[in-house]
């Protein structure tokens, strides 16, 4: 034992060496195979804090350069958002029946410019000529009427709103067809006013109003709105009601332009009636 | 004596933070990462005590490892060079006295000795080092060029190093 000691103590750099390395590599081998967690991580306190600190000073360092990266990586995202495309989808939706002529198609189209403040309002579509789309066509939604195309660009068209001073909309009451025209006060965007309604004409508040379809622009039954109030204004013959739109011109986001297919023929026929 | 110990503490958070901060970061070509923290060891005094040698040396391993996330393959090469060290010293510098507290630098040593013994002792660490990393022996060409052209980027800097501190205590002649 006397001499085991004195051995120790004679070579004990090596001994320490070895057990020292021994440790090193033990700890090595376990952690890489068995990825413990143990102190000798990064994450501890002490190091992390340091580690922390350091990113810190760096990423102040760097602010201007990382700025500049987040705004190129705005900009690109910017430019991957579907409303930095012009939409080339010339797709057409019409229905196709063998007894039916189709008579109206669609053009879907996304609202990218609209007002309701204006007293004639403008609403400027992604389509245009390249979309087939042509002036006086009609825009409808689910909701009901939103306007007509009055000009068309190739990629763009802008439609006069129903919100306007030019815009007289032919109607009828659902219930029981009675005709009437529909057009804008210029006062509250959510209400409309139906006039030259007949006097004999029974209303009552809640009627269903939508589009004659005479003329080239709607199809029939285009919903538009309710009867909320009416009255015979002084000096009249007709009566005025005022209608509550069901289209929220505010939240306008998607339309329907419709195509009238035997627009032409119709009008063409209805000039040469009235010429003569 | 008691003035001279005081050095070895601040060296021995100076190369640290050095090391961790600034030459961690540091990546020549790629690859290439000067591991300029073993100055410490090679730094202390010649006839320092020999398990006083190997647990400092632990001990720095052991912090680099920390700061690495480098499991323990720092304190593993440190405790291998520390322990090559006093052979090393006797190869190259076998005709120093036995009494003296000086460290190893280009007065005691000589320059030839000194960038012998320094490159020899940075080669088993890296070798150890770059190994223990790899933890396998296919790559092993790979490992030496590297550890090779490590080492000498490493010896640049501590031979930098030796010249500083050599400097700084010419004029206090401790």
């Amino acid at each position: 034992m006397q001499n085991l000691f004195k051995f120790i103590h004679r070579y004990h750099f090596f001994f320490l060496f070895l057990v020292l390395a021994t440790v090193a590599l033990a700890l090595t081998i376990s952690r890489q195979q068995y990825h413990q967690s143990f102190f000798l991580h990064s994450a501890n306190r002490f190091s992390a804090g340091l580690y922390e600190t350091m990113a810190n000073i760096r990423s102040y360092m760097s602010l201007k350069e990382q700025n500049r990266k987040l705004m190129e990586e705005y900009a690109s995202l910017l430019g991957d958002q579907d409303e930095s495309h012009l939409n080339r989808d010339t797709l057409v939706h019409e229905s196709v029946d063998e007894n039916w002529q189709t008579r109206y198609t669609y053009i879907h189209a996304e609202v990218i410019n609209n007002s309701v403040i204006r007293r004639n309002n403008y609403i400027t579509l992604n389509k245009g000529s390249l979309h087939g789309v042509e002036p006086d066509m009609g825009l409808i939604t689910t909701e009901g009427v939103a306007g007509i195309v009055i000009n068309v660009s190739r990629n763009f068209s802008v439609a006069m709103s129903l919100l306007h001073s030019d815009m007289l909309v032919s109607t009828k009451i659902s219930k029981n067809n009675q005709l009437g025209t529909l057009s804008w006060d210029g006062i509250n965007y959510r209400r409309a006013v139906m006039t030259y309604i007949p006097p004999h004409v029974e209303l009552s508040e809640g009627d269903s109003i939508v589009t004659s379809g005479f003329s080239t622009v709607f199809p029939e039954n285009v919903f538009i709105g309710t009867i909320k109030d009416w009255g015979v204004r002084r000096g009249d013959n007709f009566i005025s009601a005022g209608i509550d739109l069901a289209l929220d011109f505010n939240k306008l986001n998607y339309v329907y332009i419709v195509q009238n297919l035997f627009k032409d023929e119709q009008e063409e026929l209805e000039s040469l009636t009235h010429t003569e | 004596m008691q003035r001279l110990n005081l050095k070895y503490p601040f060296i021995f958070i100076l190369l640290v933070l050095l090391q961790v901060l600034v030459f961690n970061n540091v990546y020549l070509g790629g690859y290439l990462n000067p591991q300029i923290y073993v100055f410490f060891i090679l730094v202390m005094p010649v006839f320092i005590t020999g398990y006083i040698l190997l647990l400092l040396a632990f001990a720095l391993g052991l912090v680099m490892d920390v700061f690495s996330d480098s499991l323990a393959i720092h304190t593993f090469a440190c405790v291998l060079m520390a322990f090559f060290r006093p052979a090393v010293i006797r190869l190259f510098a076998g005709n120093l006295e036995q009494e003296t507290t000086e460290s190893p630098s280009f007065r005691s040593f000589g320059a030839f000795s000194l960038i012998m013994y320094s490159f020899v002792l940075i080669l088993i660490h890296h070798l150890s080092l770059f190994m223990m990393e790899l933890f396998r022996f296919d790559e092993f060409v790979q490992t030496f060029k590297r550890t090779l052209l490590s080492t000498s980027l490493t010896l640049v800097f501590i031979m930098l190093a030796f010249a500083l501190v050599e400097r700084s205590s010419d004029g206090k002649r401790y």
